[in-house]
Protein backbone atom coordinates (compact mmCIF):
# COMPACT_ATOMS: atom_id res chain seq x y z
CA UNK A 1 0.00 0.00 0.00
CA UNK A 2 1.12 3.34 -1.38
CA UNK A 3 2.15 5.40 1.98
CA UNK A 4 1.68 8.71 -0.16
CA UNK A 5 -1.76 10.13 -1.45
CA UNK A 6 -0.57 11.34 -4.69
CA UNK A 7 2.21 8.66 -6.59
CA UNK A 8 3.42 10.62 -9.70
CA UNK A 9 3.54 7.05 -11.65
CA UNK A 10 -0.58 6.86 -11.33
CA UNK A 11 -0.29 10.25 -14.16
CA UNK A 12 0.52 7.34 -16.75
CA UNK A 13 -2.56 5.68 -15.49
CA UNK A 14 -5.00 8.53 -15.84
CA UNK A 15 -6.60 6.52 -19.09
CA UNK A 16 -7.46 3.19 -16.52
CA UNK A 17 -10.32 5.45 -15.09
CA UNK A 18 -12.16 4.38 -18.31
CA UNK A 19 -12.49 0.40 -17.29
CA UNK A 20 -14.97 1.48 -14.39
CA UNK A 21 -17.02 3.47 -16.72
CA UNK A 22 -16.10 3.02 -20.22
CA UNK A 23 -19.12 5.51 -21.79
CA UNK A 24 -18.03 8.37 -19.03
CA UNK A 25 -14.42 8.11 -19.37
CA UNK A 26 -14.55 8.41 -22.87
CA UNK A 27 -16.52 11.13 -23.33
CA UNK A 28 -14.63 13.13 -20.89
CA UNK A 29 -11.00 12.02 -23.28
CA UNK A 30 -12.50 13.27 -26.06
CA UNK A 31 -13.88 16.04 -24.69
CA UNK A 32 -10.33 16.86 -23.30
CA UNK A 33 -8.24 16.20 -26.30
CA UNK A 34 -11.12 18.26 -27.81
CA UNK A 35 -10.46 21.28 -25.82
CA UNK A 36 -6.79 21.33 -26.25
CA UNK A 37 -6.63 21.39 -29.79
CA UNK A 38 -6.04 24.08 -31.49
CA UNK A 39 -9.07 26.80 -31.98
CA UNK A 40 -9.85 30.31 -31.76
CA UNK A 41 -7.02 30.17 -28.95
CA UNK A 42 -3.74 28.19 -29.99
CA UNK A 43 -2.87 24.83 -28.54
CA UNK A 44 0.05 27.11 -26.96
CA UNK A 45 -1.90 29.67 -25.24
CA UNK A 46 -4.83 26.72 -23.78
CA UNK A 47 -1.33 25.29 -22.03
CA UNK A 48 -0.74 28.25 -20.21
CA UNK A 49 -3.99 28.77 -19.16
CA UNK A 50 -4.21 24.81 -18.02
CA UNK A 51 -0.76 25.27 -15.96
CA UNK A 52 -2.37 28.19 -14.41
CA UNK A 53 -5.19 26.97 -13.71
CA UNK A 54 -3.41 23.74 -12.36
CA UNK A 55 -1.76 25.47 -9.86
CA UNK A 56 -5.28 27.09 -8.51
CA UNK A 57 -6.56 23.50 -7.98
CA UNK A 58 -3.51 22.35 -6.49
CA UNK A 59 -3.45 19.52 -9.11
CA UNK A 60 0.04 17.71 -8.48
CA UNK A 61 -0.47 15.50 -11.77
CA UNK A 62 -1.57 18.58 -13.52
CA UNK A 63 1.64 21.02 -12.68
CA UNK A 64 3.65 17.41 -13.71
CA UNK A 65 1.78 17.28 -17.07
CA UNK A 66 1.96 20.63 -18.10
CA UNK A 67 4.99 21.97 -17.03
CA UNK A 68 6.75 19.22 -19.31
CA UNK A 69 3.57 20.30 -21.80
CA UNK A 70 5.04 23.70 -21.85
CA UNK A 71 8.47 22.52 -22.33
CA UNK A 72 7.72 20.41 -25.28
CA UNK A 73 5.75 23.31 -26.98
CA UNK A 74 8.85 25.39 -26.25
CA UNK A 75 7.25 27.35 -23.55
CA UNK A 76 9.75 29.66 -21.42
CA UNK A 77 10.41 29.01 -17.84
CA UNK A 78 9.53 33.53 -17.79
CA UNK A 79 6.24 32.58 -19.65
CA UNK A 80 5.55 29.69 -17.35
CA UNK A 81 5.89 31.30 -14.15
CA UNK A 82 3.85 34.91 -15.38
CA UNK A 83 0.61 32.25 -16.13
CA UNK A 84 1.21 30.75 -12.91
CA UNK A 85 1.29 34.37 -11.25
CA UNK A 86 -2.20 35.14 -13.14
CA UNK A 87 -3.48 31.97 -11.55
CA UNK A 88 -2.81 33.21 -8.23
CA UNK A 89 -3.86 36.47 -8.71
CA UNK A 90 -6.91 35.72 -9.63
CA UNK A 91 -7.03 33.09 -6.65
CA UNK A 92 -6.09 35.84 -4.22
CA UNK A 93 -8.20 38.30 -5.80
CA UNK A 94 -10.98 35.81 -5.11
CA UNK A 95 -10.25 35.93 -1.72
CA UNK A 96 -9.49 39.93 -1.50
CA UNK A 97 -12.77 40.72 -3.14
CA UNK A 98 -14.60 38.93 -0.42
CA UNK A 99 -13.61 42.15 1.98
CA UNK A 100 -15.70 43.96 0.16
CA UNK A 101 -18.34 41.32 1.90
CA UNK A 102 -16.84 41.92 5.37
CA UNK A 103 -17.29 45.50 4.80
CA UNK A 104 -20.43 45.50 4.34
CA UNK A 105 -21.27 43.30 6.73
CA UNK A 106 -19.11 45.48 9.33
CA UNK A 107 -20.96 48.38 8.66
CA UNK A 108 -24.39 46.90 8.67
CA UNK A 109 -23.66 45.57 12.14
CA UNK A 110 -22.01 48.58 13.42
CA UNK A 111 -24.12 51.49 14.83
CA UNK B 1 20.59 15.10 -4.43
CA UNK B 2 19.70 14.71 -7.80
CA UNK B 3 20.74 18.56 -8.07
CA UNK B 4 24.35 17.28 -6.91
CA UNK B 5 24.43 14.79 -9.40
CA UNK B 6 23.47 16.75 -12.51
CA UNK B 7 26.37 19.26 -11.19
CA UNK B 8 28.43 16.80 -11.47
CA UNK B 9 27.12 15.93 -14.76
CA UNK B 10 27.97 19.15 -15.74
CA UNK B 11 31.18 18.84 -14.36
CA UNK B 12 31.85 15.82 -16.36
CA UNK B 13 30.23 17.30 -19.19
CA UNK B 14 33.89 18.70 -20.66
CA UNK B 15 34.75 15.41 -21.70
CA UNK B 16 33.16 12.34 -23.39
CA UNK B 17 31.61 9.26 -21.35
CA UNK B 18 34.80 7.79 -22.87
CA UNK B 19 36.97 9.97 -21.66
CA UNK B 20 35.59 9.29 -18.11
CA UNK B 21 35.24 6.26 -18.42
CA UNK B 22 31.93 6.72 -17.73
CA UNK B 23 30.43 2.93 -17.71
CA UNK B 24 27.69 4.11 -20.57
CA UNK B 25 30.99 4.42 -22.96
CA UNK B 26 30.15 0.46 -23.41
CA UNK B 27 27.85 -0.08 -25.75
CA UNK B 28 27.25 -3.29 -23.80
CA UNK B 29 25.96 -1.57 -21.13
CA UNK B 30 23.62 0.64 -23.13
CA UNK B 31 22.22 -1.96 -24.39
CA UNK B 32 21.69 -4.00 -21.22
CA UNK B 33 19.71 -0.71 -19.98
CA UNK B 34 17.71 -0.90 -22.99
CA UNK B 35 17.01 -4.07 -22.50
CA UNK B 36 16.76 -4.01 -19.12
CA UNK B 37 13.70 -4.68 -16.32
CA UNK B 38 11.47 -1.94 -18.43
CA UNK B 39 11.07 -4.16 -21.02
CA UNK B 40 11.57 -7.71 -19.26
CA UNK B 41 9.18 -6.99 -16.67
CA UNK B 42 6.58 -6.74 -19.59
CA UNK B 43 5.69 -3.17 -18.04
CA UNK B 44 6.47 -1.60 -21.08
CA UNK B 45 6.58 -3.94 -24.76
CA UNK B 46 9.54 -4.52 -26.61
CA UNK B 47 10.05 -2.44 -29.56
CA UNK B 48 9.95 -5.31 -31.46
CA UNK B 49 6.43 -6.36 -30.68
CA UNK B 50 4.85 -3.15 -30.86
CA UNK B 51 5.80 -3.08 -34.43
CA UNK B 52 4.60 -6.60 -35.19
CA UNK B 53 1.36 -5.82 -34.32
CA UNK B 54 1.62 -3.40 -37.07
CA UNK B 55 2.59 -6.28 -39.82
CA UNK B 56 6.00 -4.16 -39.46
CA UNK B 57 8.52 -6.59 -38.33
CA UNK B 58 10.87 -7.57 -39.39
CA UNK B 59 11.66 -3.71 -40.97
CA UNK B 60 12.70 -3.62 -44.30
CA UNK B 61 14.63 -1.10 -46.14
CA UNK B 62 12.37 0.96 -48.86
CA UNK B 63 14.36 2.62 -51.85
CA UNK B 64 18.17 4.22 -50.58
CA UNK B 65 17.42 7.84 -50.34
CA UNK B 66 20.39 9.11 -48.21
CA UNK B 67 24.03 8.28 -47.59
CA UNK B 68 24.67 9.50 -43.99
CA UNK B 69 28.25 9.70 -43.96
CA UNK B 70 30.14 10.47 -40.06
CA UNK B 71 32.85 11.70 -40.92
CA UNK B 72 34.49 11.66 -37.34
CA UNK B 73 33.30 12.18 -33.59
CA UNK B 74 35.71 14.79 -33.29
CA UNK B 75 33.53 17.87 -31.81
CA UNK B 76 34.34 21.36 -30.18
CA UNK B 77 31.24 21.20 -27.91
CA UNK B 78 30.30 18.35 -25.67
CA UNK B 79 26.70 19.23 -25.77
CA UNK B 80 24.67 17.33 -22.61
CA UNK B 81 22.72 15.05 -25.41
CA UNK B 82 24.98 14.23 -27.79
CA UNK B 83 24.15 10.68 -29.13
CA UNK B 84 27.61 10.48 -30.30
CA UNK B 85 29.57 11.53 -27.19
CA UNK B 86 31.71 13.36 -29.33
CA UNK B 87 33.93 16.26 -27.90
CA UNK B 88 37.79 17.62 -28.65
CA UNK B 89 38.96 14.60 -27.04
CA UNK B 90 37.73 11.85 -29.64
CA UNK B 91 40.09 10.88 -32.11
CA UNK B 92 38.39 8.46 -34.26
CA UNK B 93 38.37 10.23 -37.64
CA UNK B 94 37.80 8.99 -40.92
CA UNK B 95 40.77 8.60 -43.23
CA UNK B 96 41.15 9.88 -46.97
CA UNK B 97 41.17 6.05 -47.42
CA UNK B 98 38.15 4.96 -46.47
CA UNK B 99 36.83 8.92 -48.15
CA UNK B 100 37.69 7.38 -51.61
CA UNK B 101 36.15 4.34 -50.62
CA UNK B 102 32.65 6.55 -49.87
CA UNK B 103 33.66 8.60 -53.18
CA UNK B 104 33.14 5.05 -55.11
CA UNK B 105 29.92 4.97 -53.70
CA UNK B 106 28.85 8.07 -53.67
CA UNK B 107 29.58 8.17 -57.50
CA UNK B 108 27.62 4.96 -57.83
CA UNK B 109 24.90 4.60 -55.65
CA UNK B 110 21.10 6.28 -56.59
CA UNK B 111 20.47 8.42 -53.29
CA UNK B 112 19.88 11.66 -54.16
CA UNK B 113 21.15 13.23 -50.67
CA UNK B 114 24.56 12.80 -49.27
CA UNK B 115 24.44 14.21 -45.46
CA UNK B 116 27.97 14.55 -43.77
CA UNK B 117 27.57 14.24 -39.91
CA UNK B 118 29.92 14.17 -36.64
CA UNK B 119 31.24 15.09 -34.31
CA UNK B 120 32.31 18.70 -36.22
CA UNK B 121 32.47 17.27 -40.14
CA UNK B 122 34.59 20.49 -40.16
CA UNK B 123 37.44 19.41 -37.70
CA UNK B 124 38.59 16.27 -40.03
CA UNK B 125 42.12 17.03 -41.88
CA UNK B 126 40.23 16.20 -45.32
CA UNK B 127 36.70 17.83 -44.58
CA UNK B 128 37.14 20.17 -47.70
CA UNK B 129 39.25 18.18 -49.99
CA UNK B 130 35.92 15.48 -49.49
CA UNK B 131 33.76 18.12 -49.98
CA UNK B 132 35.00 19.44 -53.15
CA UNK B 133 35.53 15.90 -54.46
CA UNK B 134 31.34 14.70 -53.55
CA UNK B 135 30.40 17.88 -54.69
CA UNK B 136 31.18 17.04 -58.17
CA UNK B 137 29.10 13.76 -58.13
CA UNK B 138 25.84 15.41 -59.16
CA UNK B 139 24.14 14.55 -56.11
CA UNK B 140 20.96 16.52 -55.43
CA UNK B 141 21.01 17.64 -51.71
CA UNK B 142 24.38 17.58 -50.48
CA UNK B 143 24.25 18.51 -46.24
CA UNK B 144 26.49 19.09 -43.89
CA UNK B 145 25.47 19.17 -40.55
CA UNK B 146 27.25 22.12 -39.32
CA UNK B 147 27.54 23.13 -35.48
CA UNK B 148 27.75 26.89 -36.26
CA UNK B 149 29.99 27.54 -33.21
CA UNK B 150 32.52 25.48 -35.40
CA UNK B 151 32.52 28.53 -37.96
CA UNK B 152 33.83 30.82 -35.22
CA UNK B 153 36.16 28.36 -33.12
CA UNK B 154 39.33 29.28 -35.15
CA UNK B 155 40.39 31.62 -38.16
CA UNK B 156 40.69 28.97 -40.09
CA UNK B 157 36.91 28.05 -40.09
CA UNK B 158 36.03 31.55 -40.87
CA UNK B 159 35.57 30.82 -44.25
CA UNK B 160 32.79 28.17 -44.49
CA UNK B 161 30.15 30.20 -45.25
CA UNK B 162 32.23 30.90 -48.88
CA UNK B 163 32.90 27.34 -49.16
CA UNK B 164 29.68 26.18 -48.17
CA UNK B 165 28.32 28.59 -50.91
CA UNK B 166 30.60 27.78 -53.05
CA UNK B 167 29.89 24.41 -53.43
CA UNK B 168 26.36 24.55 -53.33
CA UNK B 169 26.20 22.73 -49.85
CA UNK B 170 22.50 22.31 -47.63
CA UNK B 171 23.29 23.43 -44.46
CA UNK B 172 21.80 22.02 -41.39
CA UNK B 173 22.89 23.35 -38.53
CA UNK B 174 21.26 22.48 -34.60
CA UNK B 175 19.84 25.52 -32.35
CA UNK B 176 18.37 24.29 -29.47
CA UNK B 177 16.36 27.40 -28.64
CA UNK B 178 15.66 31.05 -29.35
CA UNK B 179 16.63 31.85 -25.95
CA UNK B 180 20.26 32.16 -24.67
CA UNK B 181 19.51 29.89 -21.28
CA UNK B 182 18.38 26.91 -22.86
CA UNK B 183 20.85 26.82 -25.52
CA UNK B 184 23.92 26.89 -23.22
CA UNK B 185 22.37 24.66 -20.47
CA UNK B 186 22.43 22.06 -23.41
CA UNK B 187 25.40 22.87 -25.39
CA UNK B 188 27.60 24.90 -22.97
CA UNK B 189 28.45 28.70 -22.62
CA UNK B 190 28.55 31.12 -24.78
CA UNK B 191 27.10 28.33 -27.34
CA UNK B 192 24.08 30.55 -28.31
CA UNK B 193 25.88 33.76 -29.05
CA UNK B 194 28.19 31.99 -31.23
CA UNK B 195 25.81 30.34 -33.09
CA UNK B 196 23.82 33.62 -33.79
CA UNK B 197 26.44 35.47 -34.77
CA UNK B 198 27.43 32.24 -37.32
CA UNK B 199 23.54 32.19 -38.64
CA UNK B 200 24.48 35.90 -39.45
CA UNK B 201 27.66 34.99 -41.39
CA UNK B 202 25.68 32.30 -43.13
CA UNK B 203 22.51 34.95 -43.77
CA UNK B 204 25.12 37.66 -45.28
CA UNK B 205 26.86 35.31 -48.36
CA UNK B 206 22.77 34.68 -49.04
CA UNK B 207 21.64 31.55 -46.92
CA UNK B 208 18.50 30.94 -45.62
CA UNK B 209 16.78 33.49 -47.34
CA UNK B 210 13.33 33.05 -47.67
CA UNK B 211 13.42 33.16 -51.82
CA UNK B 212 17.06 31.50 -52.39
CA UNK B 213 18.65 29.00 -52.94
CA UNK B 214 21.46 28.59 -50.64
CA UNK B 215 19.52 26.15 -47.98
CA UNK B 216 19.60 26.58 -44.37
CA UNK B 217 17.53 24.74 -42.37
CA UNK B 218 18.01 24.68 -37.99
CA UNK B 219 17.39 21.26 -35.77
CA UNK B 220 15.70 21.49 -32.67
CA UNK B 221 16.21 18.99 -30.25
CA UNK B 222 14.67 19.25 -26.74
CA UNK B 223 16.93 20.66 -23.93
CA UNK B 224 15.58 17.70 -21.61
CA UNK B 225 13.92 14.66 -20.72
CA UNK B 226 10.45 16.04 -22.44
CA UNK B 227 9.74 15.24 -26.38
CA UNK B 228 9.23 18.14 -28.84
CA UNK B 229 6.38 19.25 -30.07
CA UNK B 230 4.58 20.12 -33.57
CA UNK B 231 7.32 21.08 -35.51
CA UNK B 232 5.58 23.60 -37.56
CA UNK B 233 4.80 25.11 -34.33
CA UNK B 234 8.00 25.40 -33.00
CA UNK B 235 9.22 26.79 -36.76
CA UNK B 236 6.92 29.61 -36.33
CA UNK B 237 8.24 30.75 -33.34
CA UNK B 238 11.79 30.25 -33.62
CA UNK B 239 11.25 32.02 -36.99
CA UNK B 240 9.70 35.20 -35.32
CA UNK B 241 11.89 35.39 -32.02
CA UNK B 242 15.20 35.00 -34.54
CA UNK B 243 13.82 37.73 -36.90
CA UNK B 244 12.83 39.93 -34.44
CA UNK B 245 15.78 39.62 -32.20
CA UNK B 246 18.62 39.06 -34.94
CA UNK B 247 17.19 39.65 -38.11
CA UNK B 248 18.05 36.34 -38.90
CA UNK B 249 16.55 34.23 -41.64
CA UNK B 250 16.53 30.52 -42.19
CA UNK B 251 14.22 27.79 -44.00
CA UNK B 252 12.91 24.81 -42.15
CA UNK B 253 13.27 23.39 -38.15
CA UNK B 254 13.74 19.95 -38.06
CA UNK B 255 12.74 18.78 -34.73
CA UNK B 256 14.36 15.35 -33.59
CA UNK B 257 13.81 13.56 -30.65
CA UNK B 258 16.58 12.63 -28.46
CA UNK B 259 17.36 9.28 -28.18
CA UNK B 260 17.89 7.42 -25.11
CA UNK B 261 21.40 6.46 -25.55
CA UNK B 262 25.10 7.46 -25.07
CA UNK B 263 25.22 10.80 -23.58
CA UNK B 264 21.58 12.13 -23.43
CA UNK B 265 20.97 8.37 -21.86
CA UNK B 266 23.70 9.36 -18.91
CA UNK B 267 21.47 12.54 -18.56
CA UNK B 268 18.26 10.55 -18.26
CA UNK B 269 19.35 7.81 -15.62
CA UNK B 270 20.93 10.63 -13.53
CA UNK B 271 18.31 13.11 -13.26
CA UNK B 272 15.77 9.77 -12.39
CA UNK B 273 13.83 10.68 -16.40
CA UNK B 274 14.57 7.40 -17.39
CA UNK B 275 11.54 5.34 -16.73
CA UNK B 276 9.26 8.52 -17.09
CA UNK B 277 11.11 9.09 -20.64
CA UNK B 278 10.65 5.67 -22.42
CA UNK B 279 6.90 5.83 -21.11
CA UNK B 280 6.51 8.72 -22.92
CA UNK B 281 8.27 7.14 -25.90
CA UNK B 282 6.29 4.14 -25.67
CA UNK B 283 2.86 6.14 -25.34
CA UNK B 284 3.71 8.02 -28.04
CA UNK B 285 4.29 5.54 -30.52
CA UNK B 286 2.86 6.63 -33.61
CA UNK B 287 2.47 3.47 -36.75
CA UNK B 288 2.52 6.18 -39.23
CA UNK B 289 5.75 7.19 -37.87
CA UNK B 290 7.37 3.55 -38.40
CA UNK B 291 6.37 3.25 -42.41
CA UNK B 292 8.76 6.17 -42.91
CA UNK B 293 11.05 5.96 -40.26
CA UNK B 294 14.47 6.85 -41.74
CA UNK B 295 16.31 3.69 -41.98
CA UNK B 296 13.79 2.70 -44.38
CA UNK B 297 15.54 4.83 -46.93
CA UNK B 298 19.16 5.63 -45.14
CA UNK B 299 22.50 3.92 -44.53
CA UNK B 300 24.80 5.25 -42.30
CA UNK B 301 28.65 4.75 -42.96
CA UNK B 302 31.04 5.36 -40.00
CA UNK B 303 34.43 6.78 -39.63
CA UNK B 304 36.09 4.06 -40.04
CA UNK B 305 33.63 2.47 -42.88
CA UNK B 306 31.87 -0.16 -41.31
CA UNK B 307 27.72 0.22 -42.75
CA UNK B 308 25.02 0.97 -40.15
CA UNK B 309 20.98 2.00 -40.44
CA UNK B 310 21.34 4.74 -39.22
CA UNK B 311 23.54 7.16 -37.10
CA UNK B 312 22.06 6.01 -33.70
CA UNK B 313 22.06 2.42 -34.26
CA UNK B 314 26.12 3.61 -35.29
CA UNK B 315 26.89 4.78 -32.11
CA UNK B 316 25.02 1.63 -30.30
CA UNK B 317 27.48 -0.51 -32.50
CA UNK B 318 24.70 -2.41 -34.13
CA UNK B 319 26.12 -3.24 -37.37
CA UNK B 320 23.95 -3.77 -40.42
CA UNK B 321 22.63 -7.66 -40.39
CA UNK B 322 24.17 -8.28 -43.91
CA UNK B 323 27.20 -9.28 -45.67
CA UNK B 324 27.67 -6.22 -46.88
CA UNK B 325 28.73 -4.71 -43.99
CA UNK B 326 31.83 -2.54 -45.19
CA UNK B 327 31.58 0.33 -47.19
CA UNK B 328 34.71 -1.41 -49.77
CA UNK B 329 32.09 -4.30 -49.96
CA UNK B 330 29.05 -2.06 -50.27
CA UNK B 331 26.09 -3.45 -52.57
CA UNK B 332 22.90 -2.03 -53.39
CA UNK B 333 20.91 -5.31 -53.87
CA UNK B 334 22.67 -7.02 -50.80
CA UNK B 335 21.71 -4.14 -48.32
CA UNK B 336 18.41 -3.76 -49.60
CA UNK B 337 17.61 -7.28 -48.77
CA UNK B 338 18.60 -6.92 -44.90
CA UNK B 339 16.29 -6.57 -41.59
CA UNK B 340 16.74 -3.80 -39.98
CA UNK B 341 18.57 -3.66 -36.77
CA UNK B 342 16.28 -2.40 -33.90
CA UNK B 343 16.19 -2.50 -30.15
CA UNK B 344 14.02 -0.26 -27.79
CA UNK B 345 15.90 3.47 -28.61
CA UNK B 346 13.59 3.05 -32.16
CA UNK B 347 10.89 4.22 -29.92
CA UNK B 348 12.18 7.47 -30.13
CA UNK B 349 11.93 7.97 -33.91
CA UNK B 350 8.57 6.75 -33.99
CA UNK B 351 7.06 9.22 -31.20
CA UNK B 352 4.55 11.22 -31.62
CA UNK B 353 4.95 12.86 -35.65
CA UNK B 354 8.25 10.91 -35.72
CA UNK B 355 11.76 11.87 -35.55
CA UNK B 356 14.30 11.44 -38.31
CA UNK B 357 17.50 13.27 -39.20
CA UNK B 358 15.62 15.48 -41.67
CA UNK B 359 12.80 15.79 -38.74
CA UNK B 360 9.43 15.03 -39.05
CA UNK B 361 8.23 12.26 -40.63
CA UNK B 362 4.52 11.21 -40.23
Amino acid sequence: MSKSYYDPADLRKFGKITEWSEELGNKFFDYYGKVFEEGALSAREKSLIALAVAHVVKCPYCIDAYTKDGLQRGITKEEMMEAVHAGAAIESGATLVHGVQMMNKYEKLSM
Amino acid sequence: MTQSILTDIKKAAKKSLKANQNVLASTQKQLEILNGELFEDGELPYFKDKIAKNGMFPLKPKKLEVLQINVGYMCNQVCGHCHVDAGPDRKEIMTRETMEQCLAVIQNTGAHTLDLTGGAPEMNPHFRWFVEEASKAGIKDFIVRSNLTIILANKKYHDLPEFFKKHNVHVVSSMPHYTRGKTDKQRGDGVFDKSIKALQMLNQVGYGMPDGDLRLDLVYNPSGAFLPTDQSAMEHDFKKALKEDFDIDFHNLFAITNLPISRFLDYLIASDNYEDYMYSLVEAYNPAAVENVMCTNTISVSWDGWLYDCDFNQMLDLKVASKAKHIKDYNDDVLSNRDIVISQHCYGCTAGAGSSCQGSVA
